[in-house]
């Protein structure tokens, strides 16, 4: 690790950790799901309103540290308004950014592009996988009608 | 006259930090306290963790390798009859540093955690069953927790806790409740790990036995940092590891008493725990040897020997002074700290030099990766005692904690990082 902390905890990052975004609940959520680091003691819920096959609205309330609240928020304002097939493609991209490889399908990832930082932290990767990770289960589990319990990343 | 008293006592104060207690130069006696971390020099706060070793124990192990390595107990050639009796003279010196008990009921397992499933599974399961207690403390490490979870789970018996207080002290008050004669271990540990208490042993050994309980001690925390004698507690099983105090990993010991030790079945089966094997039959080898299947951590052990030298060199109550001291500015330093809170006694007296904290609403992850990138090693997480660290009320504390070559200027450096850490995180 050493000196390069602030290629961790990039302005963007630190702006979403302290004015996290979608912490709002939402009055009825279509997909839910919660995810949990025991190790870590991080906790989140993400929630998702889904209208025509996009999402309509989201909510991730994360208690965690400043990586995996960060991680949420930003989730929260990059896939509001997205089909659950872009929100797919963007989840995978930010798992190929965090593990240092190449995305299958890149998009563009605007403001996400703040957490390739974490990749150069190994024991940061699950932080930031959380939020997403926690998503992408709720998202399946709400389409094949299991439901589903719990995430985590590690 | 005035100037005279000043004099003496500088010349006073100087030979105690010279002749007594002298970290500088420990400090020098520790290769990895030279490596810097990124541009920072390392201050290495996580020795509750495991701690360094001294260029000693780097070289008996190295040593070992070069000119004595052999089976032991069993060869009949020079190189074997060395390394066994260095593996021997090992044990040996281990069971006079916590008291001197006998070195038959001193048995070399991997390490603390190992021993208390030895434990566990062989004296446990003979003699623990449905509607029989155990008893453990809130503030127990997942290793002194999870097998008798296990056991628990497996013979129906019940579990039971002493609780702690607010200031993270065990309450005995309602004690005779807790040590029921239904109770057969009593098993806690003599320090925590998370918030450094220092448990009355003795007098809970005096419960226990009272109930006809057996009565066990994990000293993974205490035998590192302070005097022990395993008699004088009158502890039936005392469990520890050599990582913990300056020596190598993978090497740990369970004390049991002798009679209790051979009224067990043997823990692994194997070579080395045997007498007599026929194809139908095999009978056990006398003690320790009997729980001691397969070849042993044979560098291991011989390199822990001259750990233990290093530590009778200074002295267990010396080094207990030291971390007293150390305990005591980290809390008055820390305690100036805007945002810190600290966990367990205040009072040096009755707690060691492991020191958790939060920092306001900073994620103890955070404050670790902030302090590292200072250099600063410390540990951040549940630290294998997620019970006790969700009793606080918490998911994650930070913890500092010190060793023998840790000095005044570490815990300067801490503070200076831990005020830094309240600005970057954004706290004004
Ligand atoms: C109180 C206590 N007990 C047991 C252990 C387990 O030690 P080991 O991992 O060496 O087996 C530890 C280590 O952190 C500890 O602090």
């Amino acid at each position: 690790m050493g000196d390069n902390l602030d290629d961790l905890y990039r302005d963007i990052i630190m702006d979403h950790y302290k004015y996290p975004r979608g912490k709002k609940k939402l009055e009825k959520a279509d997909v839910k799901n919660e995810g949990k680091n025991p190790v870590c003691g991080d906790e989140i819920e993400v929630s998702l309103k889904v209208n025509s096959g996009k999402v309509e609205d989201i909510s991730v309330e994360c208690i965690g540290c400043a990586i995996s609240v960060a991680s949420g928020s930003m989730l929260a304002d990059a896939i509001r308004g997205k089909t659950i097939d872009e929100v797919k493609k963007i989840a995978a991209n930010i798992k190929a950014v965090l593990i240092g490889e190449k995305a299958e399908e890149a998009v563009e990832l605007g403001d996400l592009e703040a957490l390739e930082g974490v990749n150069k932290f190994p024991v940061r990767v699950k932080c930031a996988l959380l939020s997403w990770t926690t998503l992408i289960d709720g998202l399946e589990a709400w389409e094949t009608g299991e439901g589903k319990n719990g995430s985590t990343t590690e | 006259m005035k100037s005279e008293n000043t004099g003496g006592t500088i010349l006073r104060e100087k030979r105690e930090a010279t002749a007594g207690f002298d970290p500088e130069a420990i400090m020098a006696d520790f290769p990895i306290l030279t490596r810097k971390i990124g541009s920072n020099k390392l201050v290495y706060l996580d020795n509750a963790a495991t701690t360094q070793k001294p260029t000693s124990v780097i070289e008996a192990l190295n040593s070992y390798y070069r000119v004595m390595n052999a089976n032991v107990h069993r060869g009949l050639h020079t190189l074997a009859e060395e390394s066994t009796a260095a593996f021997e003279e090992a044990r040996r010196k281990t069971a006079l540093f916590i008291g001197g008990v006998k070195s038959e009921e001193l048995i070399i397992t991997r390490n603390a955690t190992e021993s208390i499933n030895i434990v566990a599974a062989s004296w446990g399961r003979k003699n623990i069953r449905r509607g029989d207690r155990i008893v453990l403390t809130e503030m127990e490490h997942h290793a002194n927790l999870v097998p008798w979870i296990a056991l628990s789970k497996e013979t129906g018996a019940e579990l039971a806790y002493i609780p702690i207080d607010s200031q993270g002290v065990l309450d005995l008050e309602n004690i005779d409740s807790i040590i029921t004669d239904n109770t057969k271990i009593v098993s806690l540990t003599q320090m925590s790990n998370v918030l450094g208490t220092i448990n009355p042993v003795e007098e809970i050994g005096r419960i226990a036995h009272a109930a006809g309980a057996v009565f066990l001690v994990d000293g993974a925390q205490s035998a590192p940092h302070m005097p022990v004698n395993v008699k004088a507690m009158d502890a039936d099983f005392y469990v520890f590891s050599a990582h913990k105090m300056l020596g190598p990993t993978g090497i740990g010991f369970l004390y049991g008493r002798e009679n209790i030790l051979n009224s067990m079945e043997p823990f692994l089966y194997g070579g080395e725990m045997i007498r007599e094997v026929r194809y139908d039959y095999a009978d056990w080898n006398i003690l320790p040897w009997k729980f001691e299947a397969g070849t042993p951590n044979i560098a291991g052990a011989i390199g822990f020997s001259p750990a233990l030298d290093y530590l009778n060199s200074l002295g267990m109550e010396s080094i207990r002074d030291h971390e007293k001291k150390l305990t005591a500015y980290a809390i008055e330093r820390l305690s100036e700290i805007k945002g810190i809170m600290i966990y367990g006694p205040k009072d040096i007296e009755s707690r060691g030099g492991a020191v958790s904290f939060t920092h306001g609403e900073i994620h103890p992850h955070d404050l670790a990766t902030f302090l590292d990138s200072r250099g600063i090693a410390i540990r951040a997480g549940h630290h294998c005692a997620q019970p006790l660290v969700k009793k606080l009320g918490l998911n994650a504390t930070a913890r500092a904690s010190f060793y023998i070559y840790n000095t005044n200027s570490d815990i300067d450096d801490l503070a200076a990082g831990l005020a830094e850490a309240w600005r970057y995180f954004g706290h004004g």
